[in-house]
Formats: structure tokens, C-alpha cells, sequence
């Protein structure tokens, strides 16, 4: 029994192990620019007047520009659609590639919005609400 | 200032409770405690006497904060910032409690209410059964649980340091807006701010009540475990036992709720989706079936008492951990549905570490004394392999919960600077996560399915081998016959990830058919039909459908709207495909592989705030057309939209769709008509934005053979369309002719150009003139994108979970039974 409990323990330590292999990492655009062809995780924000998408020319092309805290900025192409409410996020989280200067995401889950007032509270965009009924 | 017209009463009242609840359950959990100590038997009952009294007057005022909050979100009293925040005078009264769960003041509360429940439960029946010892240690436990509920909802400053989260709170302290420097300001605020849309759905009325019952009866093993510590004494494991096959039951029915939930609901595109939020409350539970399994080993063999404290204890930690981690605010970055962070993370942490660390220091404390057979487990034992597989079910969840806390991993790593400097980059998920997961979990699904399958036929410290070899072939050739019609009839070939991966598959499809045949051949042969003894086989069987369900569903999900008119944004490989989603166009009807989709129209229902789309599917293959209504929720938080996926439901198959991306065009009515114009092949048409050149007339073309029957003739125009921008495209419109009599027209759309082409018929043979249709359609502009999947055999799946919890009731109610002695 004592030598399964080891094997068993071993295993999932070697999977673990794999995983962190596997894991990304955080980059800002500057160090994901370094970093060509390798997938890495940037935390940006969209710059709203480059987001094209035409569903009417192709429902699975997306492409806008993302700027880092360090003003920094790329070029982003995700192959699925906007996802819904895009233009209002405050961040988002974008998993991809650096290739050919440009950022390419390629998997449905590579781009996480971040929004202000989706899933949370936003307390407060609510309290200009109130401000405009006070008003 | 003084303010006119607030009602200060209700949020009075509720406070006065709130504080009252606290001091309740303190005062209780100190009464339980020394009860729990005294040896001396009227003692005992006089100090139980006044640790009762402090639960009901605890439960009273738990029920009392309830009742007082749902007065104040019902009559809409904004003044209060919960109901501002979570409500507002337009929510439809079936969601007046799903109120209670948007925020986690309230869902703190639901909590409590649970603890009180089962507490009463345990109170009861504690008269009734011989354990009636047990009844202060665990109530001890659940006591100070309570307590440290009420801190949560307590909303008081000691020090500085703000405890907890007042639900009562006015929204004039909590926020500084001009509009509170008006003494009537209340006559300014018309409405709430609502609750989420998302939250607004029938499965969110009955989820969090049914996960947080789950999340309330894990302490129960836990508390009887932490009694048996303080006690040195070892028989609490058969009363647990039951609670725990409840608490497996209630936790399972509340994840699976949630999947169905967000499948229901939700644009991931699936019931699960290796989300922080779902896998920590799964983790939980698999450390919970882990420890159920090792106390049944310990009841029938003796073995395994140590192992069965740990997973009851890890299991209630992962519960506290699992609030941790998705109420700090700390998965912002991971998940998609975390709750928002209040400020109170160190609480949270304290939470965990009050009930981890005194557990702890008595479990090793204790550890020595905690009976052991030295002697090793027969391998022929069933205790032996199911030791195995509670191991397995653990280290699985050990690993998902190492993975989901891959945030709280950067927190540490940026909280130490040495850290910082070892680690330069923070971690973030793996590039394919939840690939990542799967390709871990199908293996333990393999080891589990099979264990489940084959453990039932051992017996406990040795299995006769006779026995053995007459009786566990059968299920298996059963079960690998059923698996290979299952895999090669059914066509489960999923190679996207590789043949590795699918034979996987494949091995786990077996496997599970395995845990469905050899429990159902277990009752019958094993337990000679008996139902009540079958809890654990019915749950068996259950949890095998779960699996089959999963592998099918997922193994053979399809995905219907496969783009054809787009251009190939990127090379398809087997792993990345560019084209999930089809452009529909109003009234245009469109291919969309095995069916011609039409978006009809859409409605905007005020009552709901949902834009329903019309989309009628035509089965090419003939059989019934059918019409789907995903819709569009706009959002009242902020002015944004969330779809709402619709499905058509058959036996065997879901066909799930929801809409990716929408514009509407106001001009609404379709009123441009088609433009009749004669020409011969050769010629060139024009239309607004450029003109068409038709190049030839071709007779029953093979690659345009799916658009007629066998038995039409059909006569298709090549035709080029060029717009003034220089853009080519090509169209094909048609027309098909069935026994010289009926004929039906088969249009073509340029959509880029708004243009939609018939060939409506051939005037002159001789000459070659044609009548081609062109018009040039203003409403084309309303479009949507769709996304179409295919679950096939996911109702095994809901099944399995229905059949899965019977399965843990019918274990709860036997054992119940068997304590009345």
C-alpha cells in the first residue's frame, strides 16, 4: 500500500511539474515583442477607435490595437468573434503569439474581457447614475 | 443633516439581529464546548439546555435578518444600498431572492441559514440515535462556524479595521455623490441598479441555494471528525458516514446545477469550462467522496481512520478556500464570474486559517493515538482498492486546486521580494487550459470508471478468488462490447488533440460503460435486487452515465456553423480552427452544412429586457424543420448585452445555438423588390455599385449537386459580380426544374455588396435570353452571427446526475435507519 501511496504521490508530482511547465507567463507588450513565437499572457487595454470586426465580410476576423501600462502598443488579430461588449472593457487579457509583428490569437479563450460593469458592480458607473438623477 | 422620508426601522431592526446572532452563537458555541467537556450527566444537559437556547435564539435571528432584507429589497427601500445595488422596482418577483445571492453579504446569509437547518437536524436526532454524545462536539464546531458567518455580515470597525460587510448599510454612508447633500435625496432615486440580467434565469433561483447546502453540510463530517479529535474518540464515523453521503449529494446536485446553468445560460459554449469559480467547488467535493469512501473502509475493515480525518478535514478547508478564492477578488484576471472583491480578504483568510490550524495541531497531536492496523491491506481486498481510488479521486482534485491557484501563486511570489527576484515573470494559464485539464483528468476518469466497476465485486479482507473469476467476466465482456459499439458505431474519433488523446477516449468510454454495467449487475447479482442496500451502486451507476455523457457530449461535439464564405483567415490545423461562426443575413436563407438556416426576425420583449431571434433550421436530409429562439439580454449594469444560448432538445442530441454578434438595422422592413433584367450569357448588368458579368449557363453542376434534388434538373449562371472598388466575387444563382412542372429558384447573395441574384428563367432558348433578378436589399444590414454546436448524448449526462443523487439519498436514508438501534 505504501509503495502505491508513493507511486501515486510521484505521478502527481510529475504532472504538476509538467504543468508549470506549461504554464505562460505575464509579458508587457515590450518583453512579448522579445519574445516571437513563444505564448505569452498581456494584460492591455483596447484602443477602441482600431477595433474592426465586419461579420458581413467574415464573422471570425477580429483585429484591433492593445496598449500596455507602459504606453507601449501591438497589433492584435483573434479568429472568432468580438466578444460582446469589447468596446466598454477596461482590460483585457489577451493570450497569443507574437508573429510577424503581429499579436495572433488562435484559440477561443485568448482573449478574457475585463469589464466594469458586466459580472460586477461597478459602483461607480452607477454613481453617475445617481449624479445624472440628482441632477 | 437630517434626512426626510428614509426608513431607518427595517436596517435597525436587522442590525440589532446581526449583532444579536453574533453574540448567540458565541455564547452557544462556548455552551456546547463545555458541555462537550463535562463527564457529569446533569451537568452536561444544563449547560446543552443553554447552548440550545443560544441556537434557536441564533436561528431566530438569522431567519430575522432574512425576513428583514427581503422586506427591504421587496418594497424597494433604496435607501439601503443592498437593495439599491442588487435591485430595482422593475425585477420580476420570482428573482426577488436571487437578490440575496448577487452579493455576499446575502450569500454569507444563505449560508448561515443552512448551518441552522442542519444544525436543528443534527440537534433531533441526536435524541433518537445511539450517538447522542456527539451531539456538543459537533455543534460546537458548527456554532463557531456561525460565529464567524456573522462577523462577515457584521459591517463594524474595531480599531480601524472594518469587519465584515453590513447588509444594512445606507447607501448615503457608503458613497459620496452630491445628491446626499439634499436632506429629501430618497425622493431622487427612482430606481435600484438592478440585478444582473444573468442572474435573472430559473436556474439561478435554485443553484446557490443547493450549492451553499452543499457547502453548509460539509461541516458536518468535518465537525465530527474535529469532535473526535477533541474527544479521542473514534465511533462518530457511522453518523458521519450519512452525513456524508448527504453532503456528496447536495454538493454534487449544486456544481452539476451550476454546469447546467451556465450551459443554459452562458457564451462559453458548454456546461464546464475549467473555471477557477466551478473548480473549486468541485475539489471539495472530490476530497469529500474520497473521505466517504475511506470511512466505509474503516467501518467494515478497520483500516483507514487516518486518512478518512484528513479528507474530511482537507475537504471542509477546500470549501473555506474555495470562498477565499472567489470572493478576494483574487481570480480577476482567471475567471469570468468571481465575485467582486469587499475589502475583506484578510477576514477570508483568517476564515480558513481558524478552522485549518487548530484541526491540524489536534491531528497530529492526536495522530499516534488515532487507531491503525499495522498489518498491510490484502490486495484482494476491496478496502485495498478502494483505498486506491480515494487516493486517486484526491490527487485529482489536489491537482486541479494547484491549477486554479496559479493567481494566489503570483500573490505570493509578488508579496516576497526573493520570490520576486527567482521568479522575473508572474504565471499565467497554460496556453490551451482546458485541454491542460482534460488531458490530466481522462486518465483519472479511466482509474475511477474502472475501480467503480470492479470494486463492488471484491469483498472486504479477502475475496475469494473463485467467487471472483465466476463473477467479474461477464461485466466486462458486456461493458467492452457496449463501449466498441459506443466508439466505432457511434463514431467517437476525436483527433483534434492527437490519436494518443483519443485512445484515451476511447479506454475512458470503456471504462465508464464499465461503472454503468457492473453496478447495475452488482444489484442484481450481488444484492439480489435489495433497493435499499443499492445506494452505493444506483450512485455508481450514476456517476458512470456522468462520465459517459462528459466523453460523449464533448468527444463528438460538433460544430454545425462551420464558415464556408469567409475567407480562410489562417491555415486550418487539426488544433486551431479559424471559422466557428456563419453570418446570417435577414430573410436570406443560408447554408450552413446539414441545414439551410433562415434568421426570420427578432422581437424586443420590454418585460425581460430579451431580444428574441427567430432562426428556423431546415434538415436537408428532409427530415422536420424546426425554429430556435436564442436571445440577447441587455444589460441593466452598464449598457452592454450578454447572449443567451437557445437549444433544440432530442433525445439524443442537443443542437445549441447562440448568437455571437448582432446589428440591427432600424430601416427595418424589407420593402426593395427584384429588378427583372433580360440578358444573354456574355452580357454585363449593372447595379449601384458596380456590374455583374454573366459567364455561363451550366446544366447539373456536381459541386452545386446538395442545392437540387436528384430528381430536378438544374441550370446555374457563373456569374462575377465587380464593385466600384475593384472587388470580385463569384455567384451562382440557379434554378430547378422537377418534371417540366415545378420550378424552384435557388438565389445566390453577394452579401459584401447587398446583393441577392435569381435566375427567374430562360425566355428565349433560341436567342439564350435569360430574366435574371437583381435586387439590391437595404435590409441586409441586419445580420447576426451565429454559433452552432452539436451535444450529442448530453442527456446522459443530466441523467447521470439525477440518477447519481437518488443513488446518495438512498445511501443517506439507509444509514439514517440503521442509527435508530
Amino acid at each position: 500500500m505504501h509503495i502505491v501511496m508513493l507511486v501515486c504521490i510521484a505521478i502527481t508530482v510529475a504532472v504538476l511539474l509538467a504543468f508549470m511547465g506549461k504554464v505562460t507567463t505575464y509579458e508587457t507588450i515590450a518583453s512579448a515583442k522579445e519574445k516571437q513565437g513563444k505564448t505569452v499572457t498581456v494584460i492591455a487595454k483596447l484602443d477602441t477607435a482600431t477595433l474592426y470586426y465586419d461579420p458581413a465580410k467574415n464573422p471570425n476576423y477580429l483585429t484591433f490595437e492593445a496598449i500596455d501600462t507602459l504606453g507601449d502598443r501591438m497589433k492584435v488579430a483573434y479568429y472568432y468573434e468580438k466578444p460582446y461588449d469589447m468596446e466598454k472593457s477596461e482590460r483585457v487579457v489577451l493570450k497569443g503569439k507574437m508573429e510577424n509583428g503581429i499579436f495572433e490569437i488562435k484559440k477561443k479563450d485568448g482573449i478574457l474581457v475585463k469589464c466594469p460593469s458586466k459580472y460586477k458592480d461597478d459602483m461607480e458607473a452607477a454613481k453617475k447614475n445617481l449624479e445624472t438623477t440628482a441632477n | 443633516m437630517k434626512y426626510i422620508g428614509e426608513h431607518l426601522l427595517p436596517g435597525q431592526i436587522g442590525h440589532f439581529f446581526i449583532v444579536l446572532s453574533l453574540v448567540a452563537s458565541l455564547v452557544a458555541t462556548i455552551a456546547f464546548f463545555i458541555a462537550n467537556k463535562q463527564i457529569i450527566i446533569e451537568q452536561k444537559n444544563s449547560w446543552l439546555r443553554i447552548a440550545r437556547f443560544s441556537f434557536l435564539l441564533e436561528t431566530i435571528s438569522v431567519l430575522s435578518i432574512f425576513l428583514v432584507l427581503y422586506y427591504i429589497i421587496a418594497n424597494h427601500l433604496f435607501e439601503y444600498k443592498y437593495a439599491w445595488q442588487h435591485s430595482d422596482t422593475k425585477l420580476q418577483f420570482k428573482y426577488l431572492l436571487s437578490c440575496f445571492w448577487e452579493g455576499q453579504e446575502g450569500s454569507f446569509l444563505l449560508w448561515s441559514f443552512w448551518h441552522c437547518v442542519l444544525g436543528w437536524i443534527i440537534i433531533w436526532k441526536a435524541k433518537k440515535t445511539i450517538h447522542k454524545e456527539w451531539e456538543a462536539g459537533v455543534m460546537t464546531v458548527i456554532s463557531f462556524a456561525q460565529f464567524c458567518l456573522a462577523t462577515m455580515v457584521l459591517g463594524i470597525y474595531f480599531w480601524g479595521v472594518k469587519v465584515g460587510s453590513n447588509p444594512f448599510a445606507l447607501l448615503r454612508n457608503e458613497m459620496d455623490a452630491p445628491i446626499f447633500q439634499k436632506a429629501d435625496y430618497i425622493n431622487f432615486i427612482k430606481d435600484g441598479n438592478g440585478l444582473n440580467t444573468l442572474l435573472q434565469n430559473y436556474w439561478m433561483v435554485i443553484h446557490p441555494p443547493i450549492l451553499f447546502l452543499g457547502f453548509a453540510s460539509v461541516i458536518i463530517p468535518f465537525a465530527y471528525a474535529f469532535a473526535g479529535l477533541m474527544n479521542k474518540k473514534h465511533d462518530w464515523i457511522k453518523p458521519a458516514l450519512s452525513w456524508a453521503s448527504f453532503s456528496a449529494a447536495a454538493l454534487g446536485l449544486g456544481v452539476m446545477l451550476g454546469a447546467m446553468w451556465a450551459y443554459e445560460s452562458l457564451n462559453f459554449g458548454g456546461y464546464w469550462a475549467w473555471d477557477p469559480v466551478e473548480n473549486a467547488s468541485l475539489v471539495p467535493w472530490l476530497t469529500l467522496v474520497a473521505g466517504l469512501h475511506t470511512n466505509l473502509i474503516y467501518k467494515h475493515s478497520g483500516h483507514s481512520l487516518k486518512a478518512t480525518y484528513f479528507f474530511y478535514i482537507i475537504s471542509f478547508v477546500l470549501v473555506l478556500y474555495s470562498t477565499y478564492l472567489t470572493r478576494s477578488g483574487i481570480l480577476g484576471d482567471a475567471s469570468v464570474h468571481a465575485f467582486t472583491d469587499l475589502g475583506m480578504n484578510w477576514q477570508l483568510l483568517l476564515f480558513i486559517l481558524v478552522f485549518l490550524l487548530p484541526s491540524l495541531f489536534l491531528f497530529f497531536k492526536q495522530y499516534t493515538s488515532i487507531p491503525t492496523i499495522h498489518k498491510e491491506e490484502n490486495t484482494w481486498s476491496r478496502e485495498f482498492w478502494m483505498f486506491i481510488g480515494s487516493l486517486v479521486l484526491s490527487l485529482s482534485g489536489f491537482v486541479i486546486i494547484i491549477i486554479t491557484s496559479l493567481p494566489a501563486l503570483n500573490k505570493i511570489i509578488n508579496h516576497f521580494s526573493f520570490l520576486k527576484n527567482t521568479f522575473k515573470n508572474t504565471f499565467a494559464q497554460p496556453e490551451d487550459a482546458v485541454f491542460t485539464h482534460n488531458q490530466i483528468q481522462i486518465f483519472v476518469a479511466i482509474i475511477i470508471g474502472v475501480l467503480t466497476g470492479l470494486v463492488q465485486y471484491l469483498k472486504y479482507k479477502d475475496t475469494p478468488k473463485a467467487y471472483l473469476k465466476k463473477k467479474v467476466w461477464m461485466p466486462i465482456i458486456v461493458s467492452f462490447i457496449i463501449a466498441s459499439l459506443i466508439v466505432f458505431v457511434g463514431k467517437v474519433h476525436y483527433d483534434h488533440k492527437g490519436y494518443g488523446f483519443m485512445i484515451a477516449i476511447h479506454v475512458a468510454i470503456f471504462s465508464s460503460v464499465y461503472a454503468i454495467i457492473g453496478n447495475a449487475g452488482y444489484i442484481k447479482i450481488g444484492l439480489k435486487g435489495k433497493w435499499t442496500l443499492a445506494g452505493a451502486s444506483i450512485t455508481h451507476i450514476g456517476f458512470g452515465l456522468i462520465l459517459l455523457g462528459i466523453l460523449i457530449s464533448s468527444g463528438k461535439k460538433t460544430i454545425l456553423s462551420w464558415n464556408k464564405t469567409g475567407i480562410a483567415v489562417f491555415e486550418k490545423t487539426k488544433q486551431e480552427d479559424p471559422a466557428e461562426n456563419t453570418t446570417l443575413f435577414k430573410g436570406i436563407k443560408t447554408d450552413m452544412g446539414k441545414y439551410m438556416v433562415t434568421y426570420v426576425k427578432d422581437t424586443f420583449n420590454n418585460y425581460d429586457r430579451k431580444r428574441y431571434y427567430e432562426i428556423d433550421f431546415e434538415p436537408k436530409d428532409g427530415s422536420k424543420a424546426f425554429t430556435i429562439y436564442p436571445d440577447i439580454i441587455k444589460n441593466n449594469k452598464g449598457d452592454g448585452y450578454s447572449p443567451n444560448p437557445a437549444s433544440k432538445q432530442y433525445f439524443h442530441k442537443d443542437i445549441f445555438v447562440y448568437i455571437t454578434s448582432f446589428k440591427n438595422d432600424d430601416r427595418d422592413e424589407d420593402t426593395t423588390t427584384f429588378r427583372n433584367i433580360t440578358a444573354k450569357v456574355g452580357d454585363t448588368i449593372y447595379y449601384s455599385n458596380g456590374f455583374i458579368v454573366l459567364n455561363k449557363a451550366i446544366i447539373n453542376p456536381p459541386e452545386r449537386q446538395h442545392k437540387y434534388n436528384p430528381k430536378e434538373n438544374a441550370i446555374f449562371i457563373d456569374m462575377e459580380v465587380v464593385s466600384k472598388e475593384g472587388s470580385r466575387y463569384a455567384a451562382y444563382p440557379g434554378i430547378a426544374i422537377e418534371n417540366n412542372e415545378s420550378i424552384r429558384l435557388l438565389p445566390d447573395t453577394v452579401i459584401a455588396q447587398n446583393l441577392v441574384l435569381n435566375f427567374n428563367k430562360v425566355i428565349d432558348q433560341k436567342v439564350g435570353e435569360l430574366e435574371i433578378g437583381v435586387k439590391e436589399n437595404k435590409s441586409l444590414t441586419s445580420l447576426l452571427t451565429l454559433k452552432v454546436l452539436e451535444f450529442p448524448m448530453i442527456n446522459l449526462l443530466w441523467l447521470g446526475v439525477v440518477i447519481m443523487v437518488i443513488g446518495f439519498i438512498i445511501s443517506f436514508a439507509h444509514r439514517m435507519k440503521q442509527l435508530k438501534t
